[in-house]
Formats: C-alpha cells, sequence, structure tokens
C-alpha cells in the first residue's frame, strides 16, 4: 500500500472547499448609452420592473434624456441602508409634485423617493395595493385588502386610501368593488375599475365613482366584466379596459360618457394595456388563442376624438416579431417616440423597445424582470 | 456531446495511481464503510447507498438529508423540519425521479414531487441511489419507468438467538423546538413471520434565527437585518405497521402506511414580508404487499399490490391576499406482476406487467376531477458472459385518462410511449477487480395532472417530457488486509443528457399570474460524478470511514434561440439552481463504543435563472455537520446517546431564493433498544 493512494481522497477533501462565500454587494447601477442628448423639457423616465412574485425583485431603471444614457437597477445603490430593498412586485409608478411614489404591491406598500434621486423618502403601509394617482395633495391608492367582518358569507371589498402627501399617512378609505384596479381623477371624482380577478368566474363589471369631496361611493357605472384600466380624454370620455373573462368574453374597450356616467360605446379591439397623448390612445393586446395555442399581439393606436380604430400594428419595421410578451407602453408626450417593453417569460429579464413616431426601432436594452411601469420626470 | 478524449485524459493519472497501489486481489468485497457496496447478482451498475449504523450516524434528519451526500444529486430546500425538500437527479428535474417505499414506487398524479422531507429515518435501513434503473430485472415495470430512482428500504424484523421481542425507541429533541419521539416494536409470529409496528411524532415550530445582509464594495455594511423565521411549525404523526414472511424458496410482506400532519408554510422573505399565514394538511394512507417465490426451477415470480390515498388541504387566510381553501384527493390502485426465466445459468429473461388507477379530485372552480389508467409492460433481459454483463429493457407505458367537464365526460388523447434502457459493465482484467460500464437510457414522465388540468393552467394537450442519457464509467474496489487502509471504493461517471419537450409555464395573455403549460424547453446536461470511499485502520483501534462525492454539471437551457444575448440571455446559460460544483465530504472515526461522524457538504454558485446575470446569482453555500455518540449497556439495555451541531460555522444561506436556511442547530438524541 503506497501512501500516495491514500493521500488522495485528503486532497480531494482539501480540493472541494476552493470556491467560497463573499459578502454580497450593493448592486452599482449598470449603465449603458443608448441615444444621443434629447435636449427637451423632460429629463428622463423611471421604468419599474415588477419582477415575478415571491422573488422581491422589483427594480427601478432610469433613461437620462440629457446623456442618453440607461442605469440599470438604481434603487440599492441610491438606497443602500433598505433591507431587502425595493420589494416584491412593483405594480404602478408616479411623481406627484418632488415625489416619486413606487406601489410595491406584494410587500404591501408604497415607496415614496424622491423625483431627481431617487432617495427613499419613506413608505406608505398599504396591504395589496394596486394603483396610484393624485389630487390636490392627496394620493389615492387602490388596495384589494378590504376590512375583514366576522362573516362567514363575507367576502372582502377593496378600497380606495387617502393618503396625506407629506405625512405619509392614510387619512381615510373608502370601501370600492371586489379587487379594484385602476383608478382615474376627472372633475372632482374619482372613477375607479373593480376587476372582482379573486371572484373567479363571477367578476365584478362595474365602475365605482367617488365624489372627493365627501370621499364616499356614489355610483357603480355598469361595463363589462373584469375591468382593469381607465383613462379620461379631453373631450369628456373615459376610456375603460375589460379584460373579458379569459373563455367566452374577449377584452374590449369601452367608452364612458362622464356627463351621463353611462357606456355610450365600445370598440372591437382587445386591449391589455394603452398610454393616452393628446387624442391617441396607444394600445397593445395579448390575448391567448387556445386554437393556436399561442397569445395573439396587437399594438394599436386608436383617435379619441373620432372614436376608431387608427391602426392594428404601430411597429412599422417588423421588430414586433421579436417580442414575446408586450407588458409596459408609453408615449414621449413631445416627440411622440414609443416605449413598449417585453416581459419574456416573466422570470427572466425583459427588454425596452424605444420606437420613433412612426413605428421604426430605435433601440433596444436589457431592462429588468418584467418592465412593466412608467413615469416620466419633467 | 461531450468529449471521450478530455475525460479520459483526466481520469488517466487518478486510474494509474489506483491500479498501481493495489497489492493483490481479493476476492470477497466488504466494505463496512459509509457506502455498502454488496457484489449482487448481476448487478450491472451498483447503486450509491447508505445504510446501517452510517446512516444513522450520519447528521440527518430525514431521507431529503441523508441524499444529499450522494453524487449527482440537488435538493431545493425551501428550509426548516417542516420545508418542502425535493430531489433532482443529474439536473433532469424533480418530476423525473421515483421513489420507491419498500419496492413499490410512492406516487404523486397530482404534482409528481415526492417531498422528501416527510419521510423520516426512524426506521430506515437503507437508501439507494441508481441513475438510469436498478440493475436488476426480477422487477415491476414501473421499477423500468424513471430516469433515476431512490430505494427506501425500511427495516425488516430480524430477531437475534432466542428473542421474540424488539423494542427500540428514539427521543429527539433540540434547536427550533423539536420534539420527536419515536417506538419501534417488533415481534416474531413464527418461526418464519415477522410483525413490526413504528410510531413517530414531530413536533416542531420552526422557529429560527436567520441573517441578510450586503454590504458597499469597501465591504462596510451596506444593511444588515436579521430575524425569526415564523410559521414554520409542524405537527406530524407516522404510523406504520408490516409483516414480513418467509417461504420456501419466497418471501412476501405486507405494509400499511399512515402520515397525518399540519404545517405553516413559511414563504419568501421579501421587503415589508417576514411572516405568512398559509397552512396545510396532509393526511397520506397506504397499504401494500408484495409476494416473491419460485415458481418452477428457473422460473421466479413476483407479485406487487398497493392502495393508496393522499388528502392534502391548502389554505391562505391572510385577508390582505385571496383567501383560498383548496382540498384535494388522490387515489391509486397498483398491481403488479413480474415473471423471471433463466433460460441459461447465465442468461435471464424477464416480463414485468404492471396496471394502475389515479385519480384527483379538487375543490377548484371548473375541475375536471382526472381519472387516469395506466398499464404498463416491461420486457427485459440479463446476461452474464466471461466479464461482460449486460442488461437490456424495453418498457411500454400505456395512458387513457378521462376528464369530466360541466356534467359531461371528456377523452383526452391516449398515449402510447415505447422506451428502452441497455447496461453493460465489463471487467477488463481479471485480477482487477475494476469494472468500466455504460449505459443508455430514453425515458419519459407523464404531464401530472396539474399540468394538464389544473383550472386555468392546465394544458390537455400537452405531451410527455422525455430525457435521454448516455453514461460512462468506471469502479474499482479493493480490500487490504494489513495496512493503513483496509479498503477503498473508487468511482466516476461522466454522462450527457437532454430533456426534451420539457413541460415549462409560460406566460399566457396579460398579467404576471396567468400562466400556461407547454411542452418547450430543451435543456443539455454534461456532467461527471466521483466518488471514493476509504476506511482506514488508525492506532489503538480506530476505524475511520471516509467517503467523497464530487459532482461537476454543465446543465444548459436551449429553450429560446433569440434569447441569445451574451451572458443576460437564456439561451445555453445553466439552467436555474444547478451549480457548476458540488461535493459532499463524510468522515466517521469508531473507537470502541464511541461514533463521531463529521460531514460536509458543498454547492458552488449558481443562478436562479438561466439568464446568468448578477441580478440572479446565487452565493455558494457549505455547512460543516458534527455528530458524537456513545453506546453503553445497562442491564439488557443498550442505550446510545448523540449530540449533533449541524452547520458549525452558522452560515447564513438561501437554497432557494428569499427561502433563508437556518444557522448553527443542535439536536440531542437518546436511542434505547430491549
Amino acid at each position: 500500500m503506497k501512501h500516495s493512494t491514500a493521500i488522495i481522497p485528503l486532497l480531494l477533501l482539501l480540493c472541494l472547499g476552493t470556491s467560497c462565500r463573499d459578502d454580497t454587494e450593493i448592486f452599482i447601477p449598470e449603465e449603458e448609452r443608448l441615444s444621443d442628448a434629447e435636449d427637451t423639457s423632460i429629463r428622463g423616465f423611471y421604468l419599474l420592473n415588477e419582477g415575478n412574485m415571491g422573488s422581491n425583485k422589483s427594480t427601478l431603471d432610469y433613461y437620462d434624456y440629457e446623456t442618453g444614457t440607461y442605469s440599470r437597477n438604481i434603487f440599492g445603490f441610491a438606497n443602500p441602508s433598505v433591507p431587502k430593498e425595493l420589494g416584491d412586485v412593483g405594480n404602478d409608478i408616479q411623481i406627484y409634485g418632488s415625489k416619486l411614489y413606487a406601489v410595491i404591491n406584494c410587500s404591501n406598500k408604497v415607496e415614496v423617493m424622491d423625483a431627481m434621486t431617487a432617495k427613499r423618502l419613506g413608505q406608505i403601509d398599504i396591504p395589496n395595493c394596486r394603483y396610484i394617482r393624485f389630487h390636490e395633495g392627496y394620493a389615492y391608492v387602490t388596495s384589494y385588502a378590504g376590512p375583514v367582518e366576522l362573516n362567514p358569507n363575507y367576502e372582502q371589498l377593496g378600497y380606495v386610501a387617502k393618503v396625506d402627501t407629506a405625512s405619509f399617512q392614510v387619512l381615510a378609505r373608502c370601501l370600492v368593488g371586489f379587487q379594484p384596479d385602476e383608478l382615474e381623477i376627472a372633475g372632482n371624482k374619482i372613477y375607479v375599475a373593480n376587476s372582482g380577478g379573486y371572484m373567479f368566474p363571477n367578476y365584478e363589471s362595474t365602475v365605482s365613482v367617488i365624489d372627493i369631496s365627501t370621499f364616499t361611493e356614489t355610483k357603480r357605472i355598469d361595463v363589462a366584466r373584469n375591468l382593469h384600466r381607465l383613462r379620461a380624454d379631453r373631450h369628456g370620455n373615459l376610456w375603460v379596459t375589460s379584460r373579458g373573462d379569459y373563455y367566452d368574453q374577449p377584452s374590449r374597450l369601452y367608452r364612458v360618457d362622464l356627463s351621463t356616467e353611462t357606456v355610450a360605446d365600445s370598440l372591437d379591439i382587445a386591449v391589455s394595456n394603452f398610454c393616452l397623448d393628446g387624442d391617441s390612445l396607444y394600445l397593445y393586446s395579448v390575448a391567448w388563442s387556445y386554437i393556436t395555442m399561442s397569445n395573439e399581439i396587437t399594438y394599436g393606436i386608436v383617435d379619441v376624438a373620432k372614436n376608431k380604430v387608427v391602426t392594428r400594428n404601430f411597429i412599422t419595421d417588423g421588430t414586433e416579431q421579436s417580442i414575446k410578451i408586450p407588458y409596459g407602453i408609453t408615449v414621449h408626450p413631445l416627440t411622440k417616440d414609443i416605449y413598449v417593453t417585453d416581459a419574456k417569460n416573466y422570470v427572466s429579464p425583459g427588454t425596452l423597445y424605444c420606437f420613433d413616431k412612426d413605428g421604426r426601432q430605435k433601440w433596444n436594452v436589457r431592462t429588468g424582470d418584467i418592465p412593466a411601469h412608467f413615469v416620466f420626470v419633467k | 456531446m461531450f468529449s471521450g478524449r478530455a475525460f479520459g485524459l483526466l481520469f488517466f493519472p487518478f486510474l494509474c495511481g489506483a491500479l498501481q497501489a493495489q497489492s493483490r486481489l481479493d476476492s470477497v468485497q466488504h466494505l463496512q464503510g459509509v457506502e455498502i457496496v454488496a457484489d449482487r447478482y448481476r448487478e450491472v451498475i451498483p447503486s450509491q447507498r447508505l445504510s446501517g449504523a452510517a446512516l444513522e450516524a450520519l447528521n440527518s434528519f430525514s431521507v431529503a438529508d441523508a441524499v444529499r451526500y450522494f453524487s449527482g444529486v440537488q435538493m431545493k430546500d425551501y428550509g426548516g423540519i417542516g420545508g418542502l425538500k425535493t430531489v433532482d437527479i443529474r439536473s433532469m428535474g424533480t418530476n423525473h425521479m421515483g421513489v420507491f417505499y419498500d419496492g413499490i414506487q410512492l406516487g404523486n398524479a397530482q404534482n409528481g414531487q415526492i417531498d422528501l422531507g416527510k419521510f423520516s429515518l426512524d426506521n430506515i435501513e437503507e437508501i439507494s441511489l441508481y441513475n438510469g434503473q436498478k440493475s436488476e430485472i426480477f422487477q415491476s415495470a414501473k421499477d423500468f419507468g424513471s430516469a433515476g430512482t431512490i430505494y427506501l428500504r425500511t427495516q425488516r424484523p430480524r430477531f437475534a438467538g432466542g428473542k421474540k421481542t424488539n423494542l427500540k425507541a428514539f427521543f429527539r429533541t433540540g434547536s427550533f423546538d423539536l420534539v420527536n419521539p419515536s417506538v419501534l416494536w417488533e415481534q416474531k409470529l413464527s418461526g418464519n413471520i415477522g410483525a413490526s409496528f413504528n410510531a413517530e411524532y414531530i413536533y416542531s415550530s420552526g422557529k429560527y434565527k436567520f441573517r441578510y445582509r450586503k454590504v458597499f464594495e469597501n465591504g462596510t455594511t451596506a444593511w444588515d437585518t436579521t430575524a425569526v423565521r415564523q410559521n414554520g411549525d409542524i405537527h406530524a404523526l407516522r404510523l406504520e405497521g408490516g409483516l414480513n414472511g418467509f417461504l420456501e424458496q419466497g418471501k412476501w410482506n405486507l405494509k400499511t402506511y399512515y402520515y397525518d400532519s399540519e404545517r405553516g408554510i413559511p414563504g419568501a422573505i421579501v421587503n415589508n414580508v417576514w411572516k405568512r399565514s398559509q397552512r396545510q394538511w396532509d393526511r397520506n394512507f397506504f397499504a401494500q404487499g408484495s409476494f416473491q417465490k419460485q415458481l418452477f426451477s428457473h422460473d421466479d415470480l413476483l407479485v406487487n399490490l398497493k392502495y393508496a390515498e393522499d388528502r392534502m388541504r391548502y389554505l391562505n387566510p391572510d385577508t390582505t391576499l385571496m383567501y383560498i381553501d383548496n382540498t384535494f384527493r388522490q387515489q391509486e390502485v397498483y398491481v403488479s406482476a413480474a415473471d423471471k426465466y433463466s433460460i441459461l445459468p447465465q442468461w435471464d429473461v424477464s416480463l414485468s406487467t404492471d396496471y394502475q388507477w389515479n385519480t384527483l379530485d379538487a375543490s377548484l372552480q371548473d375541475f375536471v376531477y382526472p381519472e387516469r389508467n395506466t398499464l404498463l409492460a416491461a420486457l427485459a433481459t440479463a446476461f452474464e458472459w466471461k466479464r461482460v454483463k449486460g442488461q437490456a429493457s424495453l418498457l411500454g407505458t400505456f395512458v387513457y385518462e378521462n376528464i369530466e367537464r360541466g356534467g359531461k365526460s371528456g377523452k383526452p388523447d391516449n398515449k402510447k410511449e415505447y422506451t428502452p434502457a441497455v447496461f453493460f459493465s465489463y471487467q477488463p482484467f481479471s485480477r482487477h477487480p475494476f469494472n468500466l460500464r455504460a449505459f443508455y437510457k430514453r425515458i419519459f414522465r407523464m404531464p401530472t395532472f396539474n399540468d394538464l388540468y389544473y383550472t386555468d393552467i392546465g394544458n390537455i394537450s400537452l405531451r410527455p417530457e422525455y430525457t435521454v442519457q448516455y453514461n460512462l464509467g468506471f469502479q474499482y474496489r479493493k480490500e487490504f488486509s494489513h495496512a493503513f487502509l483496509r479498503n477503498m471504493n473508487l468511482r466516476a461517471d461522466a454522462y450527457y443528457n437532454e430533456v426534451t419537450d420539457k413541460i415549462i409555464a409560460v406566460p399566457k395573455g396579460n398579467g404576471q399570474y396567468r400562466w400556461m403549460m407547454m411542452n418547450i424547453g430543451y435543456v443539455e446536461i454534461r456532467g461527471i460524478d466521483v466518488s471514493g470511499q476509504f476506511e482506514y485502520l488508525l492506532p489503538y483501534g480506530i476505524i475511520l470511514q471516509t467517503s467523497l462525492n464530487y459532482t461537476y454539471q454543465k446543465a444548459q437551457d436551449f429553450t429560446d434561440p433569440t434569447d441569445n444575448k451574451p451572458q443576460s440571455g437564456t439561451y445555453s446559460g445553466q439552467i436555474a439552481y444547478i451549480p457548476w460544483h458540488n461535493g459532499s465530504a463524510i468522515a466517521r472515526a469508531i473507537y470502541k463504543s464511541w461514533d463521531m461522524n463529521y460531514s460536509f457538504i458543498y454547492v458552488g454558485e449558481r443562478y436562479h435563472n438561466s439568464s446568468n446575470i448578477r441580478e440572479n446569482y446565487e452565493q455558494p453555500w457549505y455547512t460543516h455537520d458534527l455528530t458524537l455518540g456513545k453506546t453503553f449497556a445497562c442491564n439488557k439495555v443498550k442505550w446510545k446517546l448523540s449530540a449533533e451541531v449541524n452547520n458549525m460555522l452558522n452560515q447564513q444561506y438561501d437554497v432557494v431564493l428569499n427561502y433563508p436556511m437556518p444557522g448553527r442547530n443542535y439536536k440531542l438524541i437518546v436511542k434505547v433498544e430491549l
């Protein structure tokens, strides 16, 4: 028996421990130069990546028009002392005054940051919060998580929270329908799209109308099943999207006349997400087809003044083929560049595409996981 | 394809050293080590095995903990005593792993996952792991039906001398408020029949401290937070009863198993959410029997029967989320008959036919109440010619399903699959216990009931998910009679696997909670498993047994050719949670009545997505565990006291993103035998 053999296992043992753990470092944002500087009154935009549920990977990216530079994953660097960073599933992002508000759905909070630096100012705790809008110093946030009653047949209503933007305190709650999603403020009223997403197959089909001065629900407008988004135009209309029931009833776009608060019209176009710029409603839709067993995707524009579909494919150079799952959309208010995100398989990094006003791709860039929500910085 | 030349070069020096060092041929292989490799009848490729006292000495609470020491195995562990623990062999995915309990497969038609954390080591005598399939042709058709297989064998009653009754009791306690008593009672009923009864109760609060931390580039702390894991409690009761009998040229056994548990599901730790409230109840029952006898000379018969019922309830009482209270009930009936005929002393053939019936009831909206009938037939042959051993099998699987939709019954497409496997071993030198071995196997897994029929997500048109395995390796084992090194066993295998038509969830329509299961994944896996077992005789009669395992794996995701940006694209990226390098080491020293065991597990860097970027990076983790045990006798009663320290260096790590694992923890075990 030679000693050389006896030693092999001991050597192997030593080899095993070669690659060791390091401390995990705060991410320094990754920067990519994408374009020449664009000198307009709009400085840049934030892109909120949702991150898949449970991954705690909601991240914030920023595009700077002054340098044409895209900065990926900036929150951790701007806020190195925040444990577990931005949180789980970012669902909406808005700017009001000098503050940036990110609604982080599965972290049950609205993260409030400085709009210029993304430095954290505080948080508003709202369980299962969804979307945020502002009016005269107050933030209004929809939430699925209404109060609980000891009643076996009780089903939990959603609500709109009224939040003081100075103190970040929830001042009042107004109950609405089941699982309220987007909200829009027009005139002195808040319109809330009730989805009933947890009530499958008994979806909600109404828009709640809240009087801001009394902060009470005054009316329900019956629209269609499983409502998601709504946007008011300058002609006194509210454009409302229905997700449909995923079986018999497809997604559709509805026009509510705000003077009568009734459905005036509907357009035969599916809508997953949209962005209103002037009279142009830019939208895309992703609808699963059980016939082709694939997603059918449309990129459309609706003229809200004429109530008609202008195009069903605003991407003109064929590059839409590379987008797997469009997930976010916005339009630059001045240059009319169109931004569309691709969430791909929801668990890998997505892509942000920039198209010019004629629908030709200018650039694309890797984002975080599930790039979704935009806000422009003026 | 892997390069044979590269592998040859890699192993050549290793191999030569081993051969030169060998002094003489031993005809009897008897390795008392951590892994016992018995020379079984015509075993073409021996298993990796843990058994007996070595298994008991290992710091393991459940079968899952022990299986981690096998090479080629990756475990997903969500942490704590009640946390889900599933095993993946050679990166092919959990659903390709068959788990057999006393010879009959444990099923889960609903999601295909066997939670090995639920199986206590309390009454397990041996765990063996086979790549491909067990090197045996006299077995049920299901034994041919997985890409990799774990066999759990419970303790069979043995009565020493004139004893008629054996009693054994354990009590374990320690960290996580663990209270774990168990008792095993064995009774000799007649010369040929023994009965056993085993009961175990587990309570744990599942509470442990965990810490997350990040630093600046210069190493100073950016944030550092410590919290206590919540909602990880478990209450579980397990009862087992068995009868074992011997016949002339045969044997039989009957077994019943009952498991009842309630546990919290601790959930992911994310910003602002440090506690969850979801709960799960499981109630599993099965009764099974096995009968084996030589009917005529040259002809053996094996019959297996099983009935199983599994109930599960999942509750989400968290009022801020969607309220969920779902119950699921699965049933299974299984019948199998296998017959082996020896054409020549060196040549056997066998035919096995199995029938299995599965149903699933669920309190889900629009549920389709699937029923599955599976027929399996396997034709196999084994031969031995000089120093060549071989085995070949062909498995036919025929699946017929029925569903109910809106009061009407429907018939999804029937499935017919034929899958082969071929195993060879060759001993090139008659005087050297050195064996070359190779195998090829093509097998599939059926889509689970969840894959096919889960309301809204399931896809009725799914096809089976296939794996193809190619393996080439060697084994060398040797015993030395008068030496410092008493015996050794070396093995190395290189393999190439493909997973095609992999069933994965793809986004459906809009919104991130909507998915559809599709057969679109494609993965290629190239790997090397190396392991060695060595037993040393040290001065003062100290026996030292060591076991080392190392696995290298390159498991690449080739699903989406368009997602091909360097580094960040998923195309050709290492798949989620598969480390390139992992390994384990066990050292056990026995001195008189003292027994000390040290074990080490290393899992190298990984990514939690096949996009291998820094945001998806997972740090390596490694744990050092130590057990010290002492046996003593007192009035015919044998006692053993053991103390364990696990994760001695208190490493704070996640196996699965946002599921923190316990730091340093302790256990005390008292064992009484009479």
